[in-house]
């Protein structure tokens, strides 16, 4: 990996980051609302209002309050949420890590299967297998979120009591968070116990937020394979004998890869971002819903925060892709020198 | 790698799976996490149900009425020129730090928030100042167990303010110790321990064993965020809560019928109201407002869009707060009245007025979009055009503070259910100036703004009630406002939960509630 590309890529980042921290900051301001209002709702005296304004530093000029947001940001200080007056950092970074928590088990979920239905489909082409995964897919596209999820937790937490409905770990264990992946920080305390109970909480949510990308992964798998089924080289190597599940998995998936990962990358960001619905139907303490709640109470310093960190997330997924083409197709590394 | 995947979730299989939650546990459900625990600081109701497990004040309101009662102070006096409160602290309570609640607790609580050379005053944003000690000008320790509080002028509805949840007594050392971070560290003295919160997930509460009314018969109490009502109406159903709040009226019907699950009601202090614009030319004719008020079926609103689970509303103020004037007669549905007051009155019936319709939806005004369709179809059939007009919530607030609306819809949870919270709050003339009016019908009636004036001054009950029912009287023949309705308030749970209180403002805390 030539290491002036991922230096010029990493610089491009901080370009995005401020475009987004200027879009955002001003953007947000343009909105109507007034945050002091919002925070003292139906009944506040012109004094309380203009007291609150000043203690928030909302009565300043707008490039004076975009500068001292840029220099504490600077300093890594998002500064104080102002809804909550807790340090908007603290009130993101666990919800951060639920909602990536989710993320990543429903993109595990999606690619698995997604790539599974997408290989057999474009194998057994035309075939029952592939009219079934298909409409799967389509179906996985159109159903709503919300419908699934409540008809999930009826049928497995309702009617047959096998999974939890909400949250992400018993209410009843105390939990000491190391990484704030349950998951991750139940193993790091040998508690198998409570990796298996972090699991269970999983299940539904990350099932419930696969649904989407799992199609879309499919259907791009088997375009893509389809179209590299027909390449004159995996004539060649099924001419030379070799076993079928080698020139499929290898020849043939390995070239279908590259569109494949651009889809992977895209929906990864989208889950981060997306998984409101998800997080609102199982009471998944993710930064989604927070993003929400935040904007709706104009919670500026917050909402500011959590898109500056979704924009540099979503670069660095853009960067991972990037970096994995190359490691996949050595053509482009040359190109790209 | 297959082998081990399946071997990996084999074992698994075989880890034993953690258990519930046991029977002096109560896990309780709502829709939203709290905002801010240190409830001096606090807005907002979900705050305050958590909050106020954990703290108390001087003085709290009866567990099923809006009755105030001594909580940490055993009694009080009011000097003659009704300017100084003295109140007799209880003794041998402790903070669950462990120091001892005091006179110079008191203080350091109070003057936190009014005091701006307090060491604690720069620690917070003290946001509900009229609500709680605006008036208080001097907080003095008498002795260890008394102090007194001067006001600027005598104010009655004080008493009322101090058992709000805006002024709670919070331990002077951890308040020192832990500075602006006070609201992640709570210190109090009530009948539950705060042990964590986990935002937008839960909190968990342990029982405070050296509670001063004996300790609670509950161990823990764990509050769970539950977004969803659907998830947490199935929750209930089920059995992983034993207490779900804020279902919709489809949902508490269904519970109703559920046989191991129980609903509570009980009166509420809210009131949802249309305010009608007198500062507008064509709306300042009184004749004019009570026109739309004849023009409007209170109760088919009720029964459609409340689904019963409320009381149509003729004065500002619901009946479960005092001096409620019952003698009024409300404007009865009379389309043809309703016609023949705005030809008297010269309406011109060409204009068109805006409706302007909340965009969220309230306790006191569950459905406002629709509300607002209703009330613009009823207006229609008595020949008044009027146009729903929508802003979001932030916007709202500060237009209709800036009377720019014709009518507005809004209502107000009157949290310390004193009159004067409603009818000086948000009708007299002081709190009608634009910009940030509170009285947004900007009704500036001279002879109602100084009854209730003269009440807030006013120490002997009966002659305050009597200015009330007053001031009461002058607000429906005026009809600033199309009082709509007074919601009940309603608390579902398990059929194993016993002895739930439930207080008309919804908020109560849980010291007496045990599980069978």
């Amino acid at each position: 990996m030539n290491p002036s590309f991922i230096i010029r890529r990493l610089f491009q980042l901080i370009l995005i980051v401020a475009g987004v921290s200027v879009v955002v900051f001003f953007m947000l301001r343009m909105i109507p609302g007034d945050p002091a209002q919002l925070l003292l709702g139906e009944l506040a005296s012109p004094g309380e209002l203009a007291s609150l304004r000043e203690q928030l530093g909302l009565n300043r000029s707008l490039p004076v309050q975009y500068w001292i947001f840029v220099k504490n940001m600077l300093m890594g200080d998002f500064g104080f949420s102002i809804r909550t007056g807790t340090p908007v950092i603290q009130e993101i970074l666990p919800r951060l890590m639920a909602t990536i928590e989710l993320s990543a088990a429903g993109m595990l979920i999606a690619t698995v299967f997604g790539i599974l239905a997408g290989v057999m489909s474009a194998v057994y082409k035309n075939s029952m297998i592939d009219y079934t995964a298909m409409l799967s897919a389509l179906v996985g596209v159109s159903v709503p979120v919300f419908w699934l999820g409540l008809m999930m937790i009826y049928v497995f937490s309702v009617h047959f009591q096998l999974l939890p409905m909400m949250g992400r770990m018993d209410l009843a264990v105390e939990r000491f968070p190391i990484t704030g992946l349950v998951l991750v920080d139940a193993l790091l305390h040998l508690d198998f116990a409570a990796f298996k109970d972090g699991c269970l909480h999983l299940v539904m949510p990350a099932i419930t937020l696969s649904t989407i990308p799992m199609a879309i992964i499919a259907r791009i798998t088997r375009s893509s394979m389809l179209e590299v089924l027909n390449q004159d080289y995996i004539r060649t190597a099924r001419a030379k004998g070799m076993e079928e599940r080698v020139v499929i998995l290898r020849h043939a998936l390995g070239n279908a890869f590259l569109p494949i990962v651009t889809v992977l990358g895209i929906n990864m960001g989208l889950l981060l971002g997306g998984a409101v619905l998800t997080e609102t139907i199982f009471s998944w303490p993710g930064l989604g819903r927070f993003v929400v709640d935040s904007l709706m109470g104009r919670d500026y310093n917050a909402v500011q925060a959590c898109i500056l960190i979704f924009a540099v997330l979503m670069a660095l997924i853009n960067l991972m892709v990037d970096l994995l083409y190359a490691f996949l197709d050595p053509r482009i590394r040359v190109n790209e020198d | 790698m297959k082998k081990y995947l399946s071997a990996f979730f084999a074992l698994l299989m075989l880890v034993p799976s953690l258990s519930m939650a046991g029977s002096d546990t109560l896990i309780w459900g709502r829709g939203g996490d709290s905002v801010m625990l240190d409830l001096a600081q606090a807005t907002d109701g979900e705050s305050i149900k958590a909050g106020i497990q954990i703290f108390e004040n001087l003085v709290k309101f009866g567990n099923d009425s809006m009755d105030v009662e001594p909580q940490l102070a055993e009694s009080w006096d009011v000097s003659k020129d009704g300017l100084t409160w003295t109140f007799h602290l209880r003794k041998g309570v402790k903070f669950h730090d462990g120091t001892d609640f005091n006179a110079q607790a008191v203080y350091d609580s109070f003057a936190r928030i009014i005091d701006k050379e307090h060491p604690f005053y720069g620690y917070g944003k003290w946001k509900y100042l009229s609500l709680s000690l605006q008036y208080v000008t001097a907080i003095k320790i008498i002795d260890d167990h008394t102090v007194s509080l001067t006001t600027q002028m005598p104010y009655a509805p004080l008493i009322n303010n101090l058992a709000l949840w805006l002024c709670p007594i919070l331990s002077p050392k951890a308040m020192a110790e832990y500075k602006d971070q006070i609201g992640m560290h709570l210190v109090g003295t009530g009948p539950f321990k705060f042990v964590k919160w986990v935002k937008d997930d839960h909190i968990i509460l342990v029982r405070n064993d050296a509670y001063w009314a004996g300790a609670p018969k509950l161990e823990k109490i764990i509050i769970k965020s539950i977004p969803e009502t659907s998830t947490r109406m199935m929750a209930l159903q089920s059995g992983a809560i034993d207490i779900a709040d804020d279902l919709d009226p489809d949902a508490i019907t269904l519970v109703k019928k559920t046989p191991n699950l129980v609903v509570k009601e009980n009166a509420s202090v809210n009131v949802g109201y249309i305010a009608m614009n007198t500062s507008k030319p064509y709306l300042a004719d009184p004749r004019v407002r009570q026109a739309i008020s004849h023009a409007v079926d209170k109760n088919m609103l009720i029964q459609t869009l409340f689904q019963g689970l409320a009381i149509p509303a003729k004065n500002p103020f619901a009946p479960s707060i005092w001096s409620y004037n019952d003698e009024i007669v409300p404007y009865d549905y009379d389309p043809a009245k309703a016609k023949a007051l705005l030809k008297e009155a010269g309406f011109d019936m060409a204009r068109e007025i805006e409706l302007w319709a909340m965009p969220v939806s309230r306790a006191y005004m569950p459905d406002p979009v629709k509300t607002a369709e209703l009330v613009q179809a009823y207006l229609a059939a008595v020949g008044i055009k009027c146009k729903i007009v929508r802003h979001d919530w932030g916007t709202y607030l500060q237009k209709t503070g800036n009377g720019e609306h014709d009518l507005c819809m809004l209502g107000w949870l009157g949290g310390n259910a004193d009159p004067d919270n409603f009818l000086y709050g948000l009708l007299s003339a002081d709190t009608a100036n634009i910009p940030g009016a509170s009285n947004v019908a900007i009704w500036k009636n001279a002879e109602f703004t100084d009854l209730v004036k003269k009440a807030q001054k006013t120490f002997d009950k009966a002659q305050r009630t009597e200015y009330y029912k007053q001031a009461q009287v002058i607000a429906h023949d005026q009809a600033p406002w199309l009082p709509i309705a007074h919601t009940k308030v309603v608390r579902c749970f398990n059929k194993s939960v016993q002895d739930i209180p439930l207080r008309p403002n919804g908020l109560n805390s849980f010291e007496m509630v045990w599980k069978k």
